[in-house]
């Protein structure tokens, strides 16, 4: 509060004196008091200085008590912080939601996070592009704030690399021939014409077995009907292993080689004449199991 | 029919001699070549007349099918010989006391003959001409407490008179169906065969293959063809057969595990008996040794099928035969089982040899002309029968028989095509054997003269037969 001037002897300034003057003359009532005022002010101050004549004593100001302000209103919720981390994601990646809010007793994030607390983070898996609205709610006011988590498909898988064209080792045989060897009546020793045929299948399975590892071959032996079912069942026998020992001379691995009899029991033909016996006669290449 | 008409003119004769040799033992002159000729020589082999029994009310129902086993099983015997019914009197005896002695009347007045009078069925009716017989056999049946009743005689009509005619006299029961009737004919056509020293087949099993279910599989029957079953149904490749002495188990050859490996099967109950083949490409032609302790078979051994044996379990594998070349079929004499014969490219094609079971005196049985397979011993272990194709075109296999001392083989079937697997009966007497006779091969028995063939098998192809003492 500001009191009207109020000195001693130290000074009673002009500007002042004249303004006490002019309200002096102005209400004559209160001229006599003031003297009076005026006169003990300057007696009870007793100071050396020269003191002025006692001016007239300057009017009081009279302050009414001022009425107490309210308080100030509390301060609104304040959302400091919202955001996403990160902001586009592949469909079925998530995304982190962090906010810091001030000044806020309700806080809630729509889209199923629900009620949170001032400062967090959650964990959200959107499975198509969302907005996530913060809202802060406190006795000064709302505020909300809102951030939109992207979502894309995700990228497809790369293509295979480009394949060597790998074909089976069946196909290969079926393919490029593998032809029969064949005998002569009741023999199984390795004619020219056979050593022939092997020679060329010894190639073609080295090349299927470089190909297909894990391949295997069946040498079938075979009889024409001639000879009886015993005898014949260890002749076509002895064509097999006869014929799988000439490959395994030309280098074809010979665990990769298994042998088989069919005796008579596997014509090719059933004419009774010497051209059919002679295909009968014979060892065939199988894909083995 | 046909054939079995020729074979029975031309080997009626040979039956005389070879049928008496087999069975009593005694060489009948010079042992014979290759041919069957028509040669009769009176041996003695006597002849019988079997009149067609009837039946009283029920009984009467199945008589045919017992009259045609009666017949067919004293026939097949091979030790009678059959009189016609066709030259039988039409008065038949049913019983003993049917026969009535003829009265010779006494001439009266001069001039007169005395004459003969029949009276009723007599024994000259049978032993005279035009039926000529030995003896007879007849009877009949009647239902007795619900089952049928066989009353049978066998009868030497060269005797004077009725009284000491009689040889047989018996009552045979059966069930009176007609399973029942046809095995009291049997029981009945035993004991007449039993007089005449010949040894009853009843009971005796023949073994199989037949791909009549699809595939090959091991099958059984009765010696007469009746009641055949399937035995294994591994719906792949199963075949040669081979029966333990005591009838109880079957040993064959199967690509059932993928390359062909021997099993061993209980034939009662079917089960599978443990076998451990050895490790190879192939093992077959499985075969007992008399004792049934072990198993011998042919194997791949050094890149060649061997002879070799084993423990009937498959333990204690041992190599019999050592050589460079193809070796099958062992076959053990059952008398000895110190020897046997097998089969062998050793000289070229396959021939017969024969060796002790440690492959130790070899001994080569046939000329090395054609292709040989399949022998077979004789009970008696001195005989023996196998296929050979000599003097056909390569594939053309008959049967023929050898004396193994003196090693003269008989060709008993004559024809071109496949006979072949011949395997004697436990009678010594009879052989079976399969043959392509059209476009299927069946199963035949005929006797060791190469007459009474008789086709056993009509469905699929049958083959590989082997004849084996039922299970004991």
């Amino acid at each position: 509060m500001d009191d009207g001037p109020r000195s001693g002897c130290a000074s009673l300034q002009p500007e002042k004196v004249k303004e006490a003057s002019s309200t002096m003359f102005r209400n004559m009532k209160t001229v006599g008091a003031f003297v009076l005022a005026a006169t003990l002010l300057v007696s009870a101050t007793a100071c050396k200085k020269k003191v002025a004549p006692p001016a007239a004593p300057p009017a009081p100001v009279v302050q009414t008590p001022a009425p107490t302000p309210p308080p100030p209103p509390p301060a609104a919720a304040r959302i400091t912080n919202f955001s996403a981390e990160p902001r586009s994601i592949q469909r079925g990646q998530s995304s982190t939601l962090s906010w810091t809010v001030a000044n806020a007793t309700d806080i809630a994030i729509d889209n199923g996070v629900g009620t949170v607390q001032a400062n967090g983070t959650r964990q959200v898996l959107p499975n198509a592009s969302t907005s996530y609205t913060l809202t802060a709610r406190g006795p000064g006011g709302t505020d909300t704030r809102t951030v939109t988590v992207e979502v894309t498909a995700p990228p497809a898988p790369p293509p295979p690399p480009p394949a060597t064209p790998r074909i089976s080792g069946a196909d290969m045989l079926s393919r490029e021939g593998g032809a029969d060897v064949l005998f002569g009546y009741d023999k199984s020793d390795i004619r020219d014409d056979a050593r022939q045929v092997l020679t060329k299948d010894a190639d073609l399975l080295k090349r299927i077995f470089a190909a297909d590892p894990s391949f295997t071959v069946m040498l079938e032996g075979n009889c024409d009907e001639r000879g009886s079912a015993e005898y014949n069942l260890g002749l076509g026998d002895r064509r097999s292993t006869s014929a799988k020992d000439f490959l395994v001379q030309q280098g074809v691995p010979a665990d990769k080689l298994r042998t088989i009899s069919y005796g008579k029991d596997r014509p090719v033909c059933t004419e009774a004449n010497e051209d059919c016996y002679q295909r009968n006669r014979r060892v065939h290449l199988a894909p083995g199991q | 029919m046909k054939l079995q008409k020729v074979l029975t003119v031309v080997g009626t004769a040979g039956l005389l001699a070879v049928g008496a040799f087999v069975l009593a033992g005694r060489v009948a002159g010079q042992q014979r070549g290759s041919d069957i000729s028509g040669v009769i020589t009176n041996t003695g082999v006597p002849v019988i007349a079997i009149a067609d029994l009837r039946g009283v009310g029920d009984a009467q129902q199945n008589m045919a099918a017992f009259n045609t086993t009666l017949w067919d099983e004293v026939s097949n015997a091979g030790v009678l010989k059959m009189a016609s019914k066709s030259l039988y009197p039409l008065d038949v005896p049913q019983r003993p006391q049917d026969f009535r002695q003829p009265t010779v009347t006494t001439p009266v007045r001069r001039g007169e003959i005395s004459r003969t009078v029949k009276n009723g069925p007599w024994l000259t009716d049978w032993s005279g001409p035009p039926v000529a017989a030995n003896y007879l056999a007849f009877g009949y049946t009647a239902v007795v407490d619900g089952r049928l009743a066989l009353y049978g005689w066998l009868f030497n009509v060269g005797q004077p008179d009725a009284a000491s005619a009689q040889v047989i006299g018996k009552v045979y029961f059966g069930t009176l169906d007609v399973a029942g009737t046809r095995q009291v004919a049997r029981d009945f056509a035993a004991d007449i065969l039993q007089q005449f020293g010949a040894k009853s087949l009843a009971g005796t099993k023949i073994y199989f293959v037949s791909d009549r279910s699809g595939s090959k599989e091991i099958w059984s029957m009765d010696y007469d063809g009746m009641n055949q079953k399937q035995l294994t149904r591994y719906n792949s490749t199963s075949n040669m057969p081979a029966v333990s002495p005591d009838g109880s188990l079957v040993a064959f050859t199967t690509y059932a595990g993928g390359n062909p490996q021997i099993r061993i099967h209980s034939i009662a109950s079917g089960r599978r008996m443990p076998f451990y083949n050895p490790v190879s490409s192939v093992v077959e032609t499985p075969e007992f040794t008399p004792d049934g302790k072990q198993l011998l078979f042919a194997t791949t051994v050094d890149g060649w099928v061997q002879i070799c044996i084993a423990n009937v379990d498959g333990s204690g594998f041992r190599r019999i035969s050592n050589v460079r070349a193809i070796e099958v079929s062992p076959k053990v004499n059952p008398k000895t089982g110190a020897d046997m014969l097998f089969i062998s490219g050793r000289s070229g094609h396959q021939q017969l040899w024969r060796s002790t079971l440690d492959g130790a005196d070899l001994q080569r049985l046939t000329s090395g002309e054609g292709d040989v397979s399949n022998p077979s011993w004789n009970p008696n272990g001195k005989t023996i029968a196998f296929a050979w194709t000599r003097g056909y075109e390569p594939g053309n296999f008959n049967i023929f028989v050898m004396d193994v001392a003196t090693q003269m083989p008989v060709q008993l079937t004559q024809g071109t095509g496949r006979n072949e697997n011949p395997w004697w009966a436990p009678d010594g007497v009879h052989l079976v054997f399969s043959s392509k006779r059209g476009n299927t091969t069946q199963i035949y028995t005929m006797l060791a003269d190469g007459s009474n063939v008789r086709q056993l098998t009509t469905q699929g192809n049958n083959i590989q037969p082997v004849w084996a003492n039922g299970a004991n």
